[in-house]
C-alpha cells in the first residue's frame, strides 16, 4: 500500500475539458479517519481495476451535514447542503458513489428538495453493478470458505432498503455468509448514528456497539463485514473490548474484494 | 307499556352514540391542534399501505404467535359485529332475530360467529396469560405501570365477558335452539340450563341479550380513553404514515428560506418580506409541546397500541438507556389529553399551565439517547414514527435553546469551521491519497 494513488479531482477533469463517469464522494470519515482512509483507498483501487473514470471533489468537498441534521441543527445542515449542491451543480454532476451510508442517504434523499438531484449509489451497489457489467471480477482468494457475517448499516438497510447488494458481493468471495440474530430490516444499530458517534452515550447498562458485537460473536464469524466507516469503528471497538481482535477481523466489503485480489 | 323495552333501547343507543360522537369531535379537535402537513401525495400507495398494514395486519404477523392470536381477535371482532346490526334492529323494532327467516344462510352465519366467539375467547385467555404470567419484558417496562397495564387487562376481561354473553344468549334462546341450525357451539351450552323453567331461561336470555349490547356500547365509549382506539385509528394512521424512505428526514422549509437569504449575495436583509411569507415563518423551530408537532404525530399518539414492539427493538432501550419510543408516543398522548382538558375548561382557549411535553414528560436524556436507527419505525404494526417526534424535539433543543450536549456543539462548530465533524482543515481533505 505504499505507492501513491492516482486520484483525479473534478477541477482537473474540468481543466482538461472532460467529464468523469462518476463522482466518488469520499466523505469526512473516508477523508480523515485513519481506519476509514484504508477503505477509501481499497475502493479507489477497485475503481482503477475496473477502469472506471472517476473523480473526487478533494478540497472542494465538505461535510454533507448529516450529523448536524440528526443532532437537530437544521440550519447548519441546510447551509452545508446548499454549499455542496452549488459545487456539485457547477460541475454538472450526474452520478455519485460513496462508501458512507450517511452521505449516501443524505445526498440521495435530502438534497433533491434543496436543488440537488443526482443518481446516488452506495459503493456496494456500484461494485455490484460493475460485477454485473463484467467490469469487475471477484475472487475468493484468502477469504474462500471463511465465515463472514454482514452488519447492516441502518441508513443503507432500513433507511433505504438496500440489503442484497452487499450480501451478493460477499457470496461472490466464495465465503460462508452467516446471518446474525438481528439482521436486514431488524438489524441492530452499531450505536453511531444520529450523531451518537460524536458524544458519550447516556447512562445505561451497556454500550450499543458491545451489544451488537456480542450478536456478531454469537454466530462465530472470522470476519465481520461492514459497509459504513462508522459501523466499522464501532464494531472494531467492540471486538477489541471483547479481546477477540486476534481471531475476528472487521473489514469493509471494498477491502474484502480488494484484498482477495492482493490489490 | 308494550313499547317500554324499545323506548329504553332507543334511549340507551342514542345516549351512547351521542357520547361517542362528542368524544370523536374532541379527538378531532385535539389532533388538529398539530400543525398541518401535506399528505396529498402518493394516494394509491397510501391506500395500499392501509389495506396491507391495517386491514391485512402485515406487520403484526412478523411476530407469528402474537400475530396469529391478534388476527383471530381482529377477525372475530369485525365479523361478530355483523350480528350487532341484527341486535340493533331487533332492539328498536321489538322483533326477535329479524334476519332468521333468510334460512340456511342465517344458520351458517351464526355458526361462524359462534366458532369465532370461542376462538376469540381462547385467544384472549392466552393474551392474558402472556401479559400477566410470562413476564415478557415489553409488558413490564416502566411506562406500563398503572393505567396502561390495567387498560390492557380490562379490555381482555371485556372481550371474555362479551363472548360469554353472546354464547349464553344463543344457548338460552329456545326458539333459536329449536331451529337447530347455527348453534354449533351453543347447543353444548344449552343443556347447562335444562333444569331451569322456561320462563327463567327466557329471563336469562333477555339479560344476556341486554348485557351483551350494553357491553358493546360501553366498549365503544371506552375506546376514547384507551389504547384500544387503535382499532379505529390504525386505518387513518397507516394511510397517513411514512411513504418516503425511512432514512429521509424532511427539510424544514422555514429554514430553507432563511438559508437561501443568507447564501444569496444579492439579498437585501432589510427588504420587506414577500406577501404571505410571514405565515411561513413558524413561531419556533422544532417542538417543545404537542401543538408544535404535526397532526399526523398527534394522530399517531392516539393510535399507539402500547404494544412495545418499537421499544423492544430499540438499541438504546436494549442497552438500558431511559429512551423508549413507546413512552415517547404515550407521553405525547398524555400531554395532548391534558392540553385538551385545559382547552375544555377554559372555554375553548388554551391557558398556559406552565407545563410542556419537553422536560415535564420527555426528558433531554431520552432524546439524546436516540441513534436515529429507525428500528422503532420498522417495528411498529400501525405505521407510527416515534423518531420523527424525537427529531423535532432535538431541533427545538438545538435551534431554540442551544442546549445540545457539549460534544455535539463541538462537532457542529467543527462542521461550521472546517467542513468536517472533527477539527481537521478542509484543505487537508485529499491528503490521504499521498499517505502510505
Ligand atoms: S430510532 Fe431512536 S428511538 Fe427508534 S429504535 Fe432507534 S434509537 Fe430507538
Ligand atoms: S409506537 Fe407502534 S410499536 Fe411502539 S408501542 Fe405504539 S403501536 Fe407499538
Amino acid at each position: 500500500m505504499s505507492e501513491q494513488l492516482n486520484v483525479p479531482t473534478m477541477a482537473e477533469f474540468m481543466a482538461a475539458g472532460k467529464k468523469p463517469e462518476v463522482l466518488f464522494w469520499v466523505g469526512c470519515a473516508g477523508s480523515f479517519d485513519d481506519r476509514a482512509k484504508k477503505i477509501t483507498k481499497a475502493f479507489v483501487k477497485l475503481l482503477h481495476r475496473s477502469k472506471v473514470e472517476f473523480a473526487v471533489l478533494g478540497t472542494e468537498e465538505s461535510c454533507t451535514g448529516d450529523p448536524a441534521k440528526r443532532a437537530g441543527n437544521e440550519f447548519l445542515f441546510q447551509m452545508q447542503a446548499v454549499t455542496n449542491i452549488e459545487v456539485l451543480n457547477a460541475y454538472e454532476i450526474k452520478k455519485i458513489v460513496t462508501a458512507c451510508p450517511h452521505c449516501f442517504n443524505t445526498i440521495k434523499n435530502e438534497y433533491p428538495g434543496l436543488g440537488g438531484s443526482y443518481e446516488v449509489m452506495h459503493h456496494t451497489q456500484f461494485l455490484k453493478s460493475l460485477l454485473d457489467e463484467g467490469r469487475l471480477t471477484i475472487e475468493g482468494g484468502q477469504f474462500k470458505g471463511k465465515r463472514i457475517t454482514f452488519h447492516d448499516p441502518c441508513y443503507l438497510g432500513r433507511g433505504n432498503g438496500v440489503y442484497e447488494a452487499p450480501r451478493e458481493l460477499i457470496r461472490k468471495l466464495d465465503a460462508e455468509l452467516v446471518e446474525m440474530k438481528s439482521c436486514k430490516s431488524r438489524g441492530l444499530c452499531c450505536g453511531a448514528g444520529g450523531a451518537q458517534m460524536f458524544k458519550d452515550a447516556e447512562p445505561g447498562d451497556k454500550e450499543v456497539n458491545i451489544a451488537r458485537t456480542e450478536q456478531a460473536i454469537d454466530v462465530k464469524p472470522e470476519i465481520i463485514a461492514a459497509g459504513c466507516p462508522f459501523c466499522n469503528t464501532m464494531m472494531t471497538d467492540g471486538v477489541k473490548n471483547k479481546e477477540r481482535e486476534a481471531d475476528i477481523a472487521v473489514m469493509d466489503i471494498a477491502e474484502l474484494i480488494a484484498n482477495a485480489q492482493d490489490l | 307499556m308494550m313499547y317500554l323495552p324499545q323506548i329504553l333501547f332507543a334511549i340507551v343507543l342514542l345516549a351512547s352514540i351521542g357520547y361517542f360522537a362528542r368524544n370523536v369531535s374532541k379527538l378531532r379537535r385535539n389532533i388538529t391542534l398539530g400543525h398541518d402537513v401535506d399528505v396529498s401525495d402518493n394516494t394509491s400507495q397510501r391506500w395500499k399501505n392501509m389495506a396491507m398494514i391495517a386491514l391485512g395486519q402485515s406487520k403484526m404477523v412478523k411476530r407469528p404467535i402474537a400475530g396469529a392470536l391478534h388476527v383471530i381477535v381482529y377477525v372475530g371482532f369485525v365479523v361478530i359485529n355483523i350480528e350487532v346490526l341484527e341486535i340493533i334492529i331487533d332492539g328498536l323494532a321489538g322483533t326477535h332475530r329479524i334476519f332468521s327467516p333468510i334460512g340456511a344462510t342465517y344458520g351458517v352465519l351464526i355458526g361462524i360467529f359462534e366458532i369465532l366467539a370461542v376462538l376469540v375467547f381462547v385467544a384472549v385467555v392466552v393474551f392474558w396469560l402472556r401479559r400477566n404470567t410470562l413476564k415478557l419484558k415489553r409488558f413490564w417496562a416502566n411506562e406500563m405501570k398503572g393505567w396502561p397495564k390495567d387498560d390492557a387487562n380490562y379490555i381482555l376481561y371485556f372481550e371474555m365477558v362479551l363472548m360469554g354473553l353472546f354464547l349464553t344468549m344463543n344457548a338460552t334462546d329456545l326458539e333459536f335452539q329449536a331451529m337447530n341450525s347455527g348453534n354449533v357451539i351453543s347447543q353444548f351450552i344449552a343443556p347447562w340450563f335444562s333444569s331451569f323453567s322456561e320462563s327463567s331461561i327466557h329471563i336469562i336470555e333477555r339479560s344476556a341479550w341486554w348485557l351483551h349490547i350494553v357491553g358493546i356500547l360501553i366498549f365503544l365509549n371506552y375506546l376514547y380513553f384507551s389504547k384500544h382506539l387503535h382499532i379505529l385509528l390504525a386505518f387513518p394512521n397507516t394511510y397517513y404514515g411514512r411513504i418516503k424512505p425511512q432514512g429521509q428526514f424532511e427539510n424544514l422549509e422555514a429554514v430553507t428560506s432563511e438559508v437561501k437569504m443568507m447564501m444569496d449575495p444579492d439579498a437585501d436583509p432589510y427588504a420587506a418580506p414577500e406577501a404571505g411569507a410571514e405565515d411561513e415563518v413558524p413561531a419556533k423551530f422544532g417542538a417543545s409541546d404537542v401543538q408544535d408537532l404535526s397532526w399526523v404525530n398527534l394522530l399517531s399518539a392516539y393510535t399507539c397500541t402500547e404494544c412495545g414492539r418499537c421499544t423492544s427493538e430499540c438499541p438504546a432501550n436494549q442497552t438500558g438507556k431511559k429512551l423508549s419510543p413507546r413512552k415517547i408516543m404515550m407521553d405525547t398522548r398524555d400531554r395532548l389529553v391534558e392540553v385538551g382538558k385545559n382547552i375544555d375548561a377554559n372555554n375553548g382557549e388554551f391557558k398556559d399551565d406552565g407545563k410542556q411535553l419537553l422536560d415535564d414528560y420527555i426528558t433531554k436524556e431520552e432524546l439524546w439517547a436516540c441513534t436515529s436507527c429507525n428500528a422503532c419505525v420498522e417495528a411498529c404494526p400501525v405505521s407510527i414514527d416515534p423518531l420523527n417526534i424525537i427529531m423535532q424535539m432535538r431541533q427545538y433543543l438545538v435551534m431554540e435553546q442551544s442546549a445540545a450536549p457539549m460534544e455535539l456543539n463541538n462537532m457542529m462548530t467543527n462542521i461550521e469551521n472546517n467542513g468536517a465533524p472533527w477539527p481537521y482543515n478542509q484543505m487537508d481533505r485529499l491528503n490521504w491519497k499521498n499517505e502510505a
